[in-house]
């Protein structure tokens, strides 16, 4: 009866496997989060506007990223790795054991890490990372000597900022933004605030120094965040104290509900990122892997695309979305032309 | 102590009337009464709790099926169409000849509003895509005044829909206050309306800027490949399995293992499953990455478990009398179950499986390994072999991604998302109970 009907599909869903491994038409891209919105838009006007196949761009993150893009070369594996943050040493040697030597590193441009909090709750309106800092560091300064944290509002450490509790949400430390975070804010608020000094003439070495300087206190005043920024949000939402760490172009399309605050006395905008006055930010990259140009349509168009000035320059649409244009797209333009590889004449 | 110990002190019951109750009876009456309270209580709180879900997923997600679009005559001249074809950047050549075309219509009606080029820019979704393939499409229609429904950009969808209003909007080069000027004109020249969205149900996915033509049709379509795959594969591998290790299977250690194994399987996460799926289907075996078809070969291992447990649950109900009867008449083993067991099981393998088909659909997270989340729903697959092979999403992991998205608009296609997923979930339940109807039968 049936039985034999269900075999017999059973049978063509085998044949139908046997046959999948047939040639690639599209390009395949994966990797960080935060370079996935961009990826997105110009993937659909790569579709849109020319005769190749819609790309796919899968998210999972950087590091996962780069890891699949260095699982070797061939149809079964992806063609460019999207990073928000340059390509490690590590992962290069990862990549040249499997096979992939030749890599084309494309900036596409900066992103601007922004700290906001609810629209109607206190004047959080200007930090310095020596705030952010002393908000949330395992161990600070106070009164001349290292202690644990103390602090539970704002006010305690800087007169100026409101008397609130100190309730702040962060990246996980799976995300890249994480990392920019930890450099260019906890790092520079550890020197400032003297406490890397202190914590060195206590006979800490350097690194070691660094590294403490990194930790955040675990007394639920400071959250990681592992979701994405709709989980931030949503957190703030409900948390009227709540600070956040946004990107640029999600806080942009979220005025209505937040209000950003200055950092180092700059305020965020593409323009003050693009200047470098605005402390926060960081490069985005994504990866070529050229043994797959010519092999995969579209692979080089899509790269050239990407980086075109319609479309990545300050007029186009990915700095109309929120990301900030890179001064020097034209060198990188240049470099994708000719498909410059890591490593070869740099 | 029983209660007859504990009344012994009471009347006796000789001298008792029937029709007067007597204070246990009373007490077991009240017991059962309470009890009854309770079973109502926890009915009523669970229909509480589906109405306060239904009524949010809907209130929510309604917005998602109505769409503010922009209604006008527009006219593209061969002239425009090669010029707009020769850049590198089409679809914003077309987008800009579009508003150039609707400013100078506008001036021609005299709005009282200032409003320059900028604003209708701001105003408008991406509609360069829409215009060219349109083009592409009927090039017979260059030159004819062609009339259009293109989409709004997401903040003017969100003032009609209340998401947006004049007292939170910030000025940014999203939206300025003085738009909504011009906003509420053309909504009262009838050229701004509210529309249904069909772009939602059958379009794909879009990029992050443009949520107007964003839809879910493309994901419904992978998700029915996968439903397929996991349908055809794990229903007879789970239902031979089942009958073998039911009704032919010798008892002893080695069965008993398995069994232990497959119990073990239907709890292990799903993730797990997502895992086993990239190194064995897309390293090992080199299928195509984020295609449905290994989408549902991973589902397939995870509903497999629940098939079996369920099979073997619906075969053992099936009373030994009639194997016995089957038997006795000569019937073999074989015909004994395939013509007197199987039918009788038939209703309790099917709820099982739709369980297993039900589970499977919703699942993300084995998704999220083998690359079906993220820009991956680009469009229909164009033969039915591509709609296993071609890199595609699922409902789950569409929605997932949408809900992730910077643009409000973005979340309320999400929980839009959800209301199709159910409905998806329900076109399935119904099926599956006509067929279980269908396979009923009485002894």
């Amino acid at each position: 009866m049936t039985l034999f009907k269900l075999a017999t599909s059973a049978a063509a869903i085998a044949a139908v496997s046997a046959t999948a491994a047939a040639a690639r038409d599209q390009v395949q891209v994966a990797g960080s989060s935060t370079v996935l919105p961009y990826a997105s838009i110009v993937a659909e006007l790569f579709g849109d506007n020319t005769d190749f196949p819609t790309p796919v761009v899968e998210s999972g993150g950087s590091s996962a990223g780069l890891k699949r893009f260095c699982e070797g070369v061939g149809e079964n594996t992806i063609d460019i790795a999207n990073a928000s943050r340059k390509i490690r040493e590590k992962e290069i040697n990862a990549c040249a054991e499997n096979g992939v030597t030749d890599i084309i590193e494309v900036r596409i441009g900066y992103d601007g890490i922004v700290f906001a909090s609810q629209q109607s709750g206190p004047a959080f309106a200007a930090f310095e990372p020596s705030d952010i800092f002393n908000a949330i560091g395992a161990k600070v300064l106070k009164d001349g000597e290292v202690v644990d944290n103390p602090y539970n509002s704002w006010t305690e450490f800087n007169a100026e900022l409101p008397d609130a509790e100190i309730a702040m949400f962060i990246p996980g430390t799976k995300h890249g933004t994480r990392e920019v975070f930890e450099d260019k804010v906890l790092l520079t608020g550890c020197e400032d605030t003297g406490t890397m000094k202190a914590m060195m003439d206590g006979g800490m070495t350097e690194d070691d120094a660094e590294d403490a300087c990194l930790d955040v206190r675990q007394d639920g005043k400071s959250v990681d965040i592992d979701g994405d920024y709709t989980e931030t949000l949503a957190r703030i939402d409900a948390n009227t104290n709540g600070i956040g760490v946004f990107g640029l172009a999600f806080y942009e399309n979220n005025t209505d509900k937040l209000k950003v605050a200055t950092m180092g006395g700059v305020s965020p905008s593409t323009e003050t990122i693009a200047s470098g006055e605005y402390p926060v930010s960081r490069p985005l990259f994504f990866y070529v892997k050229k043994a797959h140009i010519g092999v995969i349509p579209g692979l080089k168009e899509y790269a050239q695309f990407f980086t075109a000035d319609e479309i990545a320059g300050p007029q186009g649409p990915l700095a109309q979305y929120g990301l900030v244009a890179d001064p020097e797209l034209a060198a990188t333009q240049a470099a994708v032309a000719e498909e410059k590889t890591m490593g070869s004449g740099m | 102590m029983t209660d007859a110990t504990l009344n012994s002190g009471g009347e006796s019951p000789k001298n008792r009337s029937l029709h007067t109750l007597d204070v246990r009876t009373k007490r077991r009456n009240r017991a059962e009464s309470r009890f009854k309270a309770y079973g109502i209580a926890a009915i009523l709180v669970g229909i509480f709790f589906l109405v306060v879900l239904a009524v949010s997923i809907i209130r929510s997600g309604a917005p998602a099926f109505s769409r503010t679009v922009v209604d006008i005559e527009f006219t593209l001249t061969q002239a425009q169409l090669d010029e707009a074809e020769s850049q590198l950047f089409k679809t914003k050549a077309y987008q800009t000849m579009f508003i150039a075309a609707l400013k100078e219509k506008l001036d021609a009606r005299g709005l009282d509003v200032a409003f320059d080029d900028a604003a209708i820019e701001r105003l408008l979704g991406k509609i360069g895509g829409d215009l060219r393939s349109f083009y592409a499409a009927n090039p017979d229609q260059v030159g004819q005044a062609v009339s259009f429904q293109l989409p709004a950009s997401s903040r003017v969808d969100g003032y009609f829909k209340g998401r947006v209003s004049r007292d939170t909007l910030q000025d940014s080069r999203f939206l300025m206050k003085t738009d909504l000027d011009l906003v509420d004109a053309l909504h009262d020249a009838g050229i701004v309306r509210t529309a249904f969205n069909s772009t939602f149900i059958t379009g794909a996915d879009s990029g992050v800027d443009n949520p107007g033509g964003a839809g879910l049709g493309a994901s419904v379509v992978g998700s029915f490949f996968m439903m397929l795959v996991v349908l055809v594969l794990s229903l007879p591998i789970g239902v031979a399995a089942s009958i073998y290790l039911e009704e032919f299977a010798p008892k002893n250690r080695f069965t008993d293992l398995i069994e232990v194994n497959i119990s073990n399987l239907a709890a292990v996460p799903s993730i797990v499953f997502g895992i086993l799926g990239l190194a064995v289907f897309i390293q090992f075996m080199h299928l195509p990455q984020s295609a449905p078809l290994v989408g549902g070969l991973v589902l397939t291992l995870m509903t497999l478990p629940t098939i079996i447990i369920s099979t073997r649950a619906s075969l053992k109900s099936v009373p030994p009398s009639i194997r016995d009867a089957a038997l006795g008449v000569g019937a073999s083993k074989m015909q004994a179950v395939f013509h007197h067991v199987l039918p009788l099981a038939m209703p309790g393998i099917l709820t099982g499986t739709i369980i297993g088909l039900a589970q499977a659909l919703g699942e993300t997270a084995p998704l999220l390994l083998i690359g079906m989340v993220g820009f991956v729903a680009r469009g229909y697959p164009e033969t039915v072999m591509a709609g296993f092979t071609e890199p595609n999403s699922a409902m789950p992991a569409q929605i997932y991604t949408w809900a992730a998205r910077a643009d409000a608009s973005f979340y309320e296609k999400a929980w839009g998302g959800i209301i199709i997923l159910l409905a998806f979930l329900l076109a399935m339940n119904i099926i599956a109970i006509i067929l279980r109807r269908r396979f009923e039968r009485r002894w």
